[in-house]
């Protein structure tokens, strides 16, 4: 441990360590129960007729543990190392920041087990049960208290963009999570919501879809700023189009949620509001993303010889790809076909995989060695395998649920001349058999990348040691 | 739709309350001479 003295001169690291470590941990334990639950669809009989394995209680599982333990540990992570690096100081409160980390560790504990015994509000990526809900609630406002404090210190007068995506990402975090999940306990471990019928489907999805732009898209973003130009050593394409990004893409992101619910009970002209809002969403997401690209604009050598760039640079691509897939998808036209479908799922999946997994792979592969007093990971080659078996992965995940989407959707509305269905749902289910097998190679094969990744910190872990950076000498500051 | 009644109001708060975020950043001079702002990264460790 450093004396009080030293510390005042060294960033506080242990807790980006802490949560660079976890997020490898849970992106292997939440792709692990990702892998299990294609499987589960594939062939039904591997839900063993127990219940604490079933799909139902498993699917939540999946998708608390990706998007909150592995997504949420990598945020904290960058989120708590940018801040300190563009600022030049010391993390506020670090008391608190440990805190954060424990907290949230809590959190992902009482999820693992109260999802699988079957605890759940039914709120799609809001199931945990009210005192789960209580304990997110106090570590958010810890976490926006120690990452807003330390810009308040800091020691560099301009708030390095990166900063405001995050910031604009723990904001809004914390306002979806308290109305979304207000609810009225009826024991200890159930409650029901404050609003009912089509009012919860509103709040719900008001709720789902700015879960995906702020926190799958805002916080992550905030990574794409700050790694990119760092591990490519040039500045970002253009600073100035990165500062329209932000406030563009969070001015325009609040209402795009009623797309989810298209054709149902939700009044019609809310309905079109939410897919003109998806639209317009496109223009600040294609500008985000040409300029993280841009910005190997004359160093495209760059790509051939690192494979983190390469994690970083086609990170973007896939992000490019949803941001332009999603508003298609929220045309009520196209969503006639899509919606129900595992269109849908292959759509959340180039996202996930492709934009907020390799983001943060890669974000993590500059990380780890450095926190460790590494100049980079124990294995270069590993990386690049991680790099190929990921992505030959998110391409067979994505196409098998995108052919088996689009035939759902036209079997589904395939009718007879006398106006009867063409076909049984049971039918759609049967073609959609081989899909599902080939959907479950490509999470497997995501899977062994996130192993490769998981021996490879492990090796740059012991084979280095933990070091908290100096912080420079105010060189530049108040430039 | 009573919830709109809370969504609408809390989303029009929400726009004052980002564009007082950027007067105040453009007020503060957050964004004068930001190109010279991205090359500084580079050099803070």
């Amino acid at each position: 441990m450093n004396s009080a003295g030293a510390q005042a001169t060294v960033y506080n690291d242990t807790v980006v360590r802490q949560f660079s470590i976890m997020a490898v941990v849970w992106g292997v334990v939440g792709m692990l129960v990702g892998v299990i639950i294609a499987a589960q669809l594939a062939w039904p009989e591997l839900n063993f007729g127990i219940p604490w394995l079933s799909y139902g209680r498993l699917r939540p599982l999946h998708t608390n543990a990706v998007i909150f333990a592995f997504g949420g540990c990598a945020l904290m992570a960058t989120s708590f190392h940018v801040v300190q690096r563009t600022g030049q100081v010391r993390l506020f409160a670090p008391q608190l920041a440990s805190f954060v980390f424990w907290g949230w560790q809590a959190v992902i504990v009482a999820a693992a087990i109260s999802l699988p015994l079957g605890y759940t509000t039914g709120k799609e990526y809001a199931e945990l049960e009210w005192p789960i809900d209580i304990l997110i609630t106090l570590v958010w406002v810890a976490y926006a208290i120690v990452f807003f404090g330390t810009v308040g210190i800091r020691k560099v007068r301009h708030i390095y963009v990166a900063n405001w995506f995050f910031g604009a990402f723990i904001i809004a975090v914390a306002l979806l999570h308290v109305v979304n999940s207000a609810e009225v306990p009826a024991g200890w471990m159930k409650s029901y919501s404050a609003y009912a019928g089509v009012q919860d489907a509103m709040v719900q999805w008001w709720y789902g879809h700015n879960a995906v732009g702020f926190f799958l898209t805002a916080g992550f973003l905030g990574m794409m700023y700050y790694y990119i130009p760092k591990q490519a050593g040039r500045p970002i394409y253009s600073y100035r189009l990165s500062i329209v990004h932000f406030w563009a893409l969070i001015f325009t992101y609040m209402w795009a949620g009623p797309h989810h619910l298209h054709y149902t009970a939700l009044p019609d002209w809310t309905q079109s509001l939410g897919m003109v809002f998806s639209l317009i969403l496109l223009a600040p997401s294609w500008g985000g993303m040409i300029n993280g690209v841009m910005t190997l604009s004359g160093a495209w050598h760059k790509l051939r010889d690192d494979p983190i760039l390469r994690f970083l640079i086609v990170s973007l691509s896939f992000y490019g790809m949803s941001t332009f897939e999603g508003p298609m998808m929220s045309i009520k036209t196209v969503n006639a076909l899509s919606h129900y479908t595992d269109w849908t799922i292959g759509h959340v999946h180039s996202g996930a995989l492709g934009w907020v997994g390799l983001i943060s792979m890669g974000s993590l592969y500059y990380l780890i060695p450095r926190m460790y007093g590494r100049e980079k990971m124990y294995s270069v080659p590993a990386i690049e395998l991680h790099f190929w078996i990921a992505t030959v992965g998110i391409v067979l995940y994505i196409a098998a649920m995108w052919m088996a989407g689009v035939m759902q959707g036209l079997m589904w509305r395939a009718i007879n001349p006398d106006g009867t269905l063409t076909y049984t749902f049971v039918e759609g289910v049967k073609a959609t058999f081989p899909f599902y097998v080939v959907r479950l190679l490509g999470g497997v094969l995501y899977l062994g990348g996130m192993l490769v990744m998981a021996w490879n910190v492990w090796m740059t872990v012991i084979s280095g040691r933990s070091v908290d950076a100096p912080i420079p000498s105010p060189q530049i500051a108040h430039a | 739709m009573d919830i709109l009644f809370l969504l609408i109001p809390m989303s029009v708060g929400l726009v004052l309350l980002i564009l007082a975020g950027l007067w105040w950043a453009i007020d503060r001079g957050q964004f004068e001479d930001v190109e010279a702002e991205g090359e500084k990264i580079l050099r803070d460790d």
